[in-house]
């Protein structure tokens, strides 16, 4: 193996180590346990798996994980490309700690995130005490769900759009002011598209994130079933009632949308770095 | 997918021609509202969990911290810390060894397969292990009947953070050398350098800002990751209780303070490794 690996491979040492050892090692951690999720280690039947998928608590629960993820997503996507725009055209005092603290949610543990997101936003919390007087309830309701994923998902926006932005070439933009179009125009006409599909990825990267999120969730949800119960969360009560088939029901769905989410990403990434170059 | 962003698209900005640049007051306009998003946005909960946890003063602070069962929790988020980095550290140094200096059939795969613990929700990755090593799982009988637990113990905390925490040093690295290319590599060896020579006095001096991006990312995951870690653990206080799993009890206890100031010390995790992130970052730049 590593003598035809030389001649074939280049001059370079290590390929069959290195590459053994990435594959077994990625397939103990990763591929052979999730393997057990799909080759059915629990006796799930296809009249079981279609009883759960169907049943109308888990079909809420998809809906609202779908609907807070893309609600959460798209404010995500508006308020990242702001962030981006004003730390990659201006300059201001402070600019340093803006651009750093904005990762943020990527370093902080989502159990402290959902304790804190919690206290903002219920009754008697600095936000939250402020609409309940207007009869509006944001935690322990789909709104909180949606705040809590809009902070998870909020980085992976801005330094998607970030890098793009940057590379973004100013000629353009003055060839088309010189030429008399409007500053919106030139926007809406000129870096707006090529925007477009970081964006995209951007948001189909908060929006995966979201479907998948658990911890920051799950405080601020109130977890009610029909209303405010994520999928992840049924996942998690199947299984502290032992009904492992039905756990594994329901992560195969969420799973399948998962890896269909993954591939989307992946094909919109190639795309941008197509459209940078 | 946590910090799948790699580190080099985090530059300073380019400075413009005045024709693109904005006038006075939409630029003012748009950083002061740029400024509340971010105030509103991430400041603000980072600022609570400092405010809710000293709300009873110094006293219930400390008191919270030095809890017994903060305490162990403390000590064996550390260890699964100190277990589970190094080894996602190797295996992500030798996946981009393979995948950055050779060409093989399938590599593309790989780099998918490499990501997918970031695409799948964090209570799966505990799940499957449940389905492997648990009572009913797979090996479960056999487990049991030669009295190894894994599951609700600590192997199972480790196996769960390793899989959500899998891909952070591959990711970080396999950018990074594919850019770098293979010439200094291949001078080292013709000059007779032989294998992990090569590697230590070639190629890490290159990668070792990017490697250690991904290392403190690996570790604040590692330290902070709640979901897949709670399907596994089984919540023995004391024993199976990490420090995100103490907040979240401590906080089901109506023991707010206490649970805030658990909270703190994982706040701090994560600005010591944004602190130590634009370090890194500013250091492979120059």
């Amino acid at each position: 193996m590593m003598q035809t690996g030389v001649s074939k491979r280049g001059v370079l040492p290590g390929f069959g180590l290195t590459m053994g050892y990435s594959v077994v090692y990625l397939s103990l951690v990763v591929l052979i346990p999730l393997s057990a999720l799909l080759l059915n280690s629990t006796g799930l039947t296809w009249e079981k798996f279609w009883s759960v998928a169907t049943d109308p608590r888990v079909l809420a629960s998809y809906k609202v994980s779908f609907m807070t993820a893309a609600a959460a997503g798209l404010i995500d996507t508006l308020l990242g490309l702001l962030l981006a725009w004003v730390l990659v055209r201006y300059d201001f005092p402070g600019k340093r700690w803006f651009d750093a603290i904005i990762d943020l949610p990527f370093a902080l543990p989502t159990a402290v995130a959902g304790v804190s997101l919690t206290a903002i936003y219920s009754q008697n919390g600095w936000i939250g005490s402020w609409f309940e007087p207007l009869g509006i309830r944001l935690a322990f309701s789909p709104i909180g769900i949606t705040l809590a994923l809009m902070f998870i998902g909020i980085p992976f926006v801005v330094r998607t759009v970030q890098p793009v932005l940057q590379d973004l070439d100013a000629e353009v933009e003055e060839a088309a002011a010189t030429l008399g179009a409007s500053r919106f125009r030139t926007f809406w006409r000129v870096v707006f598209p090529e925007l477009l599909p970081p964006l995209l990825t951007g948001f189909a990267l908060a929006f995966s994130r979201g479907i998948g999120e658990y911890g920051s969730v799950v405080f601020i949800s109130g977890n009610m079933p029909m209303k405010t119960e994520i999928a992840p969360l049924l996942i998690m009560s199947k299984l502290e009632q032992f009904d492992y088939a039905g756990a594994t029901a329901v992560a195969i769905i969420l799973l399948t949308i998962s890896f269909v989410l993954l591939l989307l990403i992946n094909s919109l990434q190639r795309w941008v770095r197509k459209t940078a170059r | 997918m946590a910090g799948s962003v790699p580190m080099n698209t985090a530059k300073a900005s380019v400075s413009r021609n005045q024709t693109t640049r904005s006038t006075g007051a939409v630029k003012w306009i748009l950083i002061g509202t740029a400024l509340l998003v971010l105030l509103w946005l991430i400041v603000l909960p980072l600022a609570v969990v400092i405010t809710e946890a000293l709300k009873k003063g110094w006293g219930v602070y400390v008191e919270a911290i030095r809890d017994p069962d903060a305490l162990s929790a403390l000590r064996l988020t550390l260890l699964v810390a100190l277990i589970t980095v190094p080894l996602n550290t190797i295996f992500g140094v030798a996946a981009a060894w393979a995948i950055t200096k050779f060409r093989f059939r399938g590599k593309q795969l790989l780099v998918t397969l490499i990501d997918l613990p970031f695409a799948v929700s964090p209570v799966i990755g505990g799940l499957i292990y449940v389905l492997v090593y648990g009572a009913h799982g797979w090996f479960g009988p056999w487990l049991q009947a030669h009295d190894i637990k894994i599951i609700f113990a600590l192997p199972g905390i480790i196996l769960a953070t390793m899989f959500v925490t899998f891909p952070f040093v591959a990711r970080e690295l396999i950018p990074l050398m594919e850019d770098q290319g293979q010439q200094e590599e291949e001078a080292a060896v013709t000059l007779g350098a032989r294998g992990f020579r090569v590697f230590w006095k070639v190629t890490l001096p290159n990668i070792k800002w990017g490697l250690l991006y991904g290392i403190i990312l690996c570790n604040a995951r590692a330290m902070g990751e709640f979901g897949a870690v709670s399907v596994v653990s089984g919540h023995i206080r004391g024993e199976t209780n990490t420090l995100p799993l103490h907040v979240e009890i401590l906080y089901n206890e109506y023991q707010f303070s206490a649970s805030f100031a658990v909270a703190s010390l994982l706040l701090l995790l994560a600005l010591v490794t944004l602190l130590l992130k634009g370090w890194f970052t500013r250091k492979s730049s120059h």
